[in-house]
Parts: C-alpha cells; structure tokens; sequence
C-alpha cells in the first residue's frame, strides 16, 4: 500500500504577487544562514531565512516588473537577476548591503531565462536572449563583453529561443549551449565557434523548460502539451530522443534536475509538482499543494544530503518547500 | 415538305408563308419537329442549303415571325445548329431582332437552360450578331440590378436572368470584358447590393453566386469576390454554366445534371507532405538498465492514485452563475466556459431559485457576448435563455417583451428574443417537452429557427397535416395512443407573450423602424406572431389574440418585402385553426370577409409562389370551416 504523498514541511508567505524564479543558497558553512531568493511578478526580490522561515531583506532593482530568474554566483554575496525591464543585474549582498553593482540592458522583451556557467574563478559566461527575434547572445561577466552572438540560420524558422542551458563537459572542455525554441525543437550550439552541432524537434509546442545532466549526456525537456521529452546525446554530439513520458495534464513551467542526478521535479500547469526517478523516468510523487498554476520549482544545494529540499513557487503567492527522498 | 435541289431559282416564299401560319395556329412542335432535323441534315455541309433555309425564314411576315423564330430557337439541338439555320437574321430583321435579345430573355422565362445555351451560344458566333450579344448583357444586368426587380419579380425570373447572365458571361472574350469592365464592375455592386437586401435566402444565394462569377470574369488576377454560402444543385448548376462548353449536340431534353459534371473548378492539388523525418527513432540503449545498480529501485512511489485530469468545476448555485457571468475576474476564462455550459440543467433542477433572480439572469444573458470562443455559444445562451422563460413565464416574458422594442439593441439581440419566445412558447404549450428524453427533440426547433428561413416549410407541413387531422375527422377513430396529458403551462401566459410584441410595431424609434428598414426582423416578428398563435390553441386568451392579429395582418397586408407577407398568410392559418370556429363566426364574421376577397386577390396576383400556396390553402381552410358549419345542425 503506497503512502500518501508528503506535505510541505512549511510554506512561505508573504511575496504578494506570484512567484517566478527561484534559488537556493545552502551551501556555505555553519554559521551562514541556509537561504532562498524568489523573484516575483511586483519586481521584487525576496531574501528568505530557512531557519526562520522569514523574509530577510527585499530587493527592488527592476522597476516593479515581473523577475523571472534569480541566480548566485559564487555564493550568497552575488547575485544576478532578470526582469521584464529589459535588465539583467548584479547585486552585491555581501554585509548586509544591497546594492546593484552593474546591470546589463539585453532589450529582450520575453521570458526566456538566462544561463550561467562558471569557467573560472571570477569568470562566467552568461547566455541571454538578445534583442532580435531568433538570436541568442553570450556574453562574459563581469566584464560584459560580447563572447559571440548564435544565430539561427536564414529560413530556420525557430521563432523565439524560450529556455537556455550553458554547460561544459568538465573545466577545460568548450562551453555548449543546449537552446529549446518556439516551434518546439531543442539545438545543441557549438560555443566558441558560434554553429549549430544538432538539432532536434522534440514537442509540437514552444518547449517551455529543458535541464541537461552532462554526466549522463541526457536531457529533458518540457512544452505546453502533456508530453515530456528526454532526449540523449551521442559521442558525434548529436541529439536523439531517447523517450517520451505522457502526462495527465498538458503544460509544464519548469524542470529541474536534483544535483545528485536521483530525481528531478516538474512544475505544471494544472498546479501540481511531479517527481520523477531520473534513470529511467519512474513516476515517483505528485504533490498537490498549490491553487494555481506552479511556475518553478529549484532543489537546495545543501552539503548534508539530510537536509535537502525542494522549493515550488507557485501563481497563487506561495512558495512551498519539501522534503522528499532526502534519504538517499 | 421535300425540296428539289439543282441549280433551281426557286421562290420560297410561298413556303415561308406556310411555315409562318403554321407556326401561329400553335402547330410550331408538329412542323419544326420535321423540318428542323432535315435542314439541320441538308445544311451541315451544303452552303446553298444554308442560303435557302435563310431565306426561308427571312421571309416569314413579320406578324408571324415571332412564333417561327420561338420555334426555332426550341427546337435548336445546338447553337451552331441555330446559327446555320437563321444565319443573321437577327441582325436584319426588328422583329426577329426583339424577339431574340427581349422577349425571349426579359420578358419570358419559361425557357430551359438548354434554349438559354443555345440562344447565347448564337448570339456570340458571328462578328455582326456579337454586339447583340453585348447589348443582352448590359440589358440583363440592368434588370438583375435593379432593386424594384428584385423585389417584386417572381424568383423563377430571377433564377432564369440570373443564368443568363452567366451564360452570356462565359462567351465573353478578353477584349470585350476589357471594354465594358467599369459598367461590369457597377452593376455588381448595384446588384449585390439588392440581392443581400432581400430576405430571401433563395435571392440572396443567386445575387452572391452571380456576383462572384463576375468578380472572376473582370478580375482576373488579384482577389476575387468570395461569398459563403451553402452548396446546393441550384448553386452549382450556375456555376456550371460559367465555363462554356463546347457547342455540340447538347438536346435540349438532356437534365441539366449532365452538364454540372463538366464543372471547370480544378481539382484542389492535394500538398504531398513531404516534411523532412522529424523525431529519429528513439533510441532504447538497453545495455544500461542491466549493468548499472538500480539505485533507482530504492526510491518507493507514493501513492498517485488522486492525480487525475483537472477539471474545472462549475458553480452550483445560480447566483454563483450570475456572479461569475457578470465576473469582474476577467481572468478566470475556465470557469466562465464551465458556467455557461451548465447553466441550462441549473436553471431547470432549481426552479424555486431562478424565480428569485429571474428577470437579472434574462438580462445577463440577453446581452452576454462570447468572451473567449466556446463551441456552440450561441446554442448554449439560448437554451439557458429558453430555460430561464420557461421557469418564471410571466417576468421574464414581460422584461424580453419590453427590450425588444427598446432602443440600443443590435438586430440580432431582437431576432433572438423573438428565437427564445418561440421556442419557450414551445416548451410550455406541448406536455411532452418536460419528459427528459425529448431534450432532443428540443433541439430541433433550436436549429431550425436559429437558420430562420425553413419556418415557412415547417409552417406547410403543420398546416398541411392540421388540414388532414381536421377533414378526415369522420372517418379515422382514435388510433394513436394519447399521451399522458398535462395541463398547458401556455394557457396563463399567452398573453404575455403575444400582446406586448404586437403593441408598438408602427412606433418607430431612433435605431429601430420596423416598417421602414428592418424589415427583416418585421419578417421574423410577423413568423413568430404566427407561431404563437398556433400554440395557444384552447387558451382562454386565444379569441381576444385573434381578433387582435387579424387586425395587425389588415395594416400589413400590402407590404412589399415577401417575406413578411408570407408570414401574414401564415398568421391567418393559425388563426383559422387556432380560434374556436363558433368564435371566429360570432366575432370576426366581417373581417373575415374581407379576409378572403384579399387572399382570393394574393392568390391570383402576388408575384411569389409561396405567396399564393399559403393563401390558396387559407382559402380552403375557410371554405372548411363554413362546412363545418353546416354539417352541425342549428
């Protein structure tokens, strides 16, 4: 007799508009405080305590629009944000500050997500969604220089990049971009030399999400249909469907893979969380919490495996955080 | 009647005389049927034979000519049959001449397509008779866009106008569609313009297949006229005729059917989908699942069992409904779908709860638009409607009663209210519309009245059947089994419904004249007067409703559109059978008089059909009741 799926262990209240984007920040040492930065639709950026379940500071960097993405880097001192004001930007919380040390204009005017990749220390690469319609650009942080621009070829037909991964097989490798586009097909670009290595057409609908495990080389990705997509890629750098997986309801916000590769989560359209095994895609939990629609879900990056947790931010204001198959 | 050939000067017209007087006593189908296969034998090949046979008719008087040529031109199995046997005798003779280009295309219009065909055909044959063929055409198109011919010539004309402006159309060459394609492009406009106007759907069918046709003759790059309209045999055998076929044997006998065969439309090329191969075959590696450690299998599944479709659950309760209707939460398009689809079953299971809020739902609904697409908005509104009336009648019926003369309201919005009268009418007058498996039947009437033209069909077929049940009374006995009887929920409320709608028709306001523009929804009110008097058959109210309809019918009775006057004679039907025979005779003894010289008047003279039909059958109705009369003795 299966058990009936966990409950949140506690859920956090009080952003007043729904959440976009979420990140954790566990993994410093013991004195530092464990972490959680959500992003919300009034354009403010909420600093959560997990030890006291509380909002610690709130930033306002974006002119009161929406946030959608929030990442750190190299710990909780940094941080970069992107806003539907056009403006991707870097803040400094270090000491208690909070203060926007730079910004980056990208006049991209949808909702496509940046991608960052450490290459070295105190150097990132960024992938954003640039200005023109089909157009990917890369740039090097801090220093905001242009790095290249990928562009899809004439008559391609691709329609807006929607969701962007950077990564490198290990430290020294070339940096590859896996994009997931509108018309619904995922392209692997070849960095450094700013060209397509493949292409493959895994939904009928814009792919709303991908995440890549570049130990495995597989992917999966996530549209506006009931379908999941997990594709692999081969020693020739080519992209191959590897499976498919229906779902109930159609519309996935969000995907993401647990740092240890075990499990990954999916946020859906119909408002619930689906956990699934990441080996072969074993349904695992369906967790039905939320009242509307989950936009993302982020797992924590605790060193004690324990204590890991997985966040949901949600349309309906509330951010909901679990812990599930934290015993592995 | 055989000639000697060879080199003869004969005088033939001795021969054309007698072929004249024939023709005149009505012998035309007794002669021309030797004559005409003979000559069209002798002249196929032989120039004299043609010289002759020209002569021949060349010579007919004048006050016969008329009958020769008609004869010819029936007779003809071919255009250039035609051609070889009259030559240009069109062009030399007046009377010839009008006979062709006037009295057979405008005045006439008994003649098959086939006699059309052949007529044009000919016109457009020679040089000197192509100009005729360009005067018939401007002609036939000043008629075809005349509004006034439109609106009192017969239907049968217009259809036979309206092919012969095809015809003549496909004969058109390129540099005579050039010379006249501004006065083409008028008289489309002209035309259409007339046609649309019409409220009958047969007209305005023809002026949109005609008006495309000349869109695609003068216009033949860039885009063409595109109407949407129902296919049927009439629309495409038009179109057939649009594409000239070629000239030969086409006998007149032939059915029409043949040749909508040879319809030019190419065959829309069917695009071969040849999308690249999109997905590669997945590639199922099943080498990993057995090397690797499960660490996969330490992960137990929770219970999944609750995970199941989403669906979005409409309210409950009708105030619910309303609040959501009326929803200031724009954003919740999900739950405005669900409301709208289950309101009509809410409305029926609560009866007690939609009297309290009754006349607020009617207003909800009468102006609610359909925010996002649902399928068969339409459908669902009106039955939440019908449901409404029928729940709480007398309010509710008041309150639509008195929108539909209000001012600000679309044409379409009093079509409808007069749409959910009818059909709650309907519902309360028939005791079977409350068992549950007549829903479907309900929906007939639904989509019947929603495409509004057919009510008149309907209309024959109740009067027609009423007429049997009332004549035959003698001898048939009770062989159908009654239906479990109810008391007719229409009795209390007739009135409601009937009086307001016909109290304030000659009060015209800012946006809405009923006997002046809108004459269409005069149409549709006419129609639905009709049926509601049909329904109140055995009410109380029904004497003071017919005395009161008979008088609304005398102000109208003259009206022009044909529409609304066969709504008229409809409404003199459903009196007749609707009012109690002792109480028609009491009352309305002299009105009805006056009735029947007008419907003997229609009956002759009204220039549409069905016009007629309804007022011969009115008539019979009437004779009927007088014998009714006199079987019961005094």
């Amino acid at each position: 007799m299966a058990l009936p799926p966990p409950d949140p262990q506690f859920v956090l209240r009080g952003t007043s508009a729904a959440v976009h984007t979420l990140h954790f920040s566990c993994g410093g040492p013991e004195p530092d405080i464990p972490l959680l930065f959500s992003g919300s639709e009034n354009g403010f950026i909420h600093v959560w305590n997990l030890k006291t379940h509380r909002v610690d500071s709130a930033l306002d960097g974006h002119g009161r629009k929406s946030v959608y993405c929030v990442e750190t880097m190299s710990g909780k001192d940094k941080l970069l944000s992107q806003g539907r004001d056009q403006r991707i930007c870097l803040w400094d919380l270090a000491e208690g500050r909070t203060s926007v040390t730079d910004s980056v204009f990208t006049e991209h005017v949808g909702f496509c997500r940046c991608s960052l990749l450490k290459v070295a220390q105190g150097r990132w690469l960024m992938a954003m969604a640039a200005r023109s319609l089909e157009e990917v650009q890369i740039l090097e942080l801090p220093s905001k220089t242009s790095v290249c621009t990928l562009k899809p070829e004439v008559g391609a037909k691709l329609g807006m990049p929607m969701c962007l991964k950077l990564w490198q097989l290990n430290c020294g490798s070339q940096p590859v971009l896996l994009a997931g586009y509108e018309d619904g097909s995922v392209v692997l670009w070849n960095v450094s030399m700013g060209k397509v290595l493949s292409k493959l057409i895994c939904h009928q609908e814009p792919v709303m999400s991908l995440d890549f495990d570049s130990e495995k080389a597989k992917g999966i990705s996530g549209s506006s249909e009931k379908v999941l997509s997990i594709w692999s890629l081969n020693e020739q750098q080519n992209l191959q469907v590897y499976k498919t997986h229906e779902l109930v309801n159609a519309g996935i916000s969000d995907i993401t893979i647990r740092p240890d590769k075990k499990i990954l989560a999916t946020a859906g359209w119909d408002h619930r969380i689906r956990i699934f095994g990441w080996k072969k895609l074993k349904p695992l939990a369906v967790l039905d919490y939320h009242t509307a629609t989950v936009h993302c879900v982020s797992f924590s990056d605790h060193s004690n495996p324990q204590e890991r947790l997985l966040a949901a931010g949600s349309k309906d204001q509330r951010i909901s955080v679990w812990s599930i198959y934290a015993q592995t | 009647v055989c000639f000697i050939p060879g080199g003869l000067d004969c005088s033939i017209s001795f021969v054309s005389h007698v072929l004249g007087k024939v023709c005149i006593h009505g012998r035309q189908k007794e002669i021309l049927g030797v004559l005409v296969p003979r000559l069209t034998e002798l002249t196929k090949s032989d120039c004299i034979w043609q010289r002759i046979c020209w002569r021949l008719v060349e010579c007919v008087p004048d006050r016969w000519m008329e009958a020769v040529v008609l004869g010819f031109v029936q007779r003809a199995p071919s255009a250039d049959v035609l051609s070889r046997l009259l030559g240009n005798l069109v062009v030399k003779n007046k009377k010839a001449q009008f006979v062709v280009t006037q009295k057979i295309l405008l005045l006439q219009y008994g003649h098959t397509t086939a006699v059309l065909q052949n007529l044009l055909g000919y016109l457009s044959l020679d040089g000197l008779r192509r100009t005729l063929l360009l005067r018939v055409l401007q002609e036939l198109l000043e008629t075809w866009s005349s509004s006034s011919a439109v609106k009192h010539s017969p239907a049968e004309q217009q259809l036979y106008i309206s092919k012969a402006i095809l015809i003549c159309l496909s004969h058109l060459k390129e540099p005579e569609i050039e010379s006249c394609r501004q006065e083409l492009l008028m008289s489309m406009m002209e035309g259409m313009k007339c046609h649309l106007d019409s409220s009958l759907p047969q007209l305005r069918r023809l002026g949109m297949v005609v008006a495309e046709s000349i869109s695609l003759k003068i216009n033949t790059d860039g885009p063409v006229l595109k109407f949407e309209y129902e296919e049927d045999d009439e629309t495409r055998e038009l179109k057939s005729l649009l594409v000239q076929t070629p000239s030969f044997y086409v006998v007149p006998s032939l059915p029409d059917d043949d040749r909508s065969g040879k319809a030019g439309a190419a065959l829309p090329l069917v695009p071969e989908s040849n999308e690249k191969p999109h997905t590669a075959a997945p590639v199922m590696p099943d080498e990993e699942s057995d090397a690797e450690l499960d660490s996969d299998d330490d992960l137990i599944p929770y219970d999944m069992s609750e995970d199941k479709e989403l669906k979005i659950k409409a309210p409950v309760y009708i105030r619910d409904c309303i609040e959501v209707l009326t929803g200031s939460r724009s954003e919740d398009v999900d739950k405005w779908e669900a409301t709208v689809k289950a309101l009509e079953s809410l409305v029926r299971k609560n009866p007690a709860a939609t009297r309290e809020v009754s006349v607020e739902l009617a207003k909800i609904l009468l102006h609610l638009e359909e925010k996002p697409c649902i399928e068969d908005f339409v459908e669902l509104r009106q039955r939440a409607q019908v449901a409404v009336l029928t729940t709480d009648p007398i309010p509710v019926a008041k309150y639509l009663t008195s929108q539909f003369y209000s001012l600000n309201y679309s044409l379409r919005q009093r079509m409808d209210i007069l749409d959910v009268l009818v059909l709650a009418a309907q519902e309360l007058s028939c005791p079977k519309f409350h068992g549950k498996t007549k829903h479907s039947g309900a929906q007939k009437p639904c989509i019947q009245l929603l495409l509004g033209s057919d009510s008149t069909k309907d209309w024959r077929r109740i009067v027609d059947e009423r007429i049997k049940s009332k004549t035959r009374r003698f001898d048939m006995g009770r062989s159908r089994v009654e239906l479990a009887s109810r008391p007719n929920e229409f009795n209390s409320v007739a009135g409601y419904f009937f009086f307001p709608l016909i109290q304030h028709f000659d009060r015209p306001l800012t946006t809405f004249d009923l006997l002046g523009e809108d004459h269409l929804v005069l149409g549709r009110l006419v129609h639905t007067l009709a049926i509601l008097m049909y329904l109140a058959v055995n009410t109380v109210v029904v004497t003071a409703m017919g005395k009161a309809l008979l008088e609304f019918v005398w102000a109208l009775r003259f009206h022009t559109d044909s529409y609304v006057r066969q709504g008229l004679l409809s409404c003199v039907s459903s009196l007749l059978l609707s009012v109690p025979t002792e109480q028609i005779l009491a009352d309305m003894t002299e009105e009805l008089l006056e009735t029947q010289s007008w419907l003997g008047d229609v009956m002759e003279k009204d220039p549409d059909g069905d016009c007629r039909r309804l007022a011969l059958q009115n008539l019979l109705l009437m004779e009927n009741l007088k014998k009714k009369l006199e079987v019961v003795p005094s």
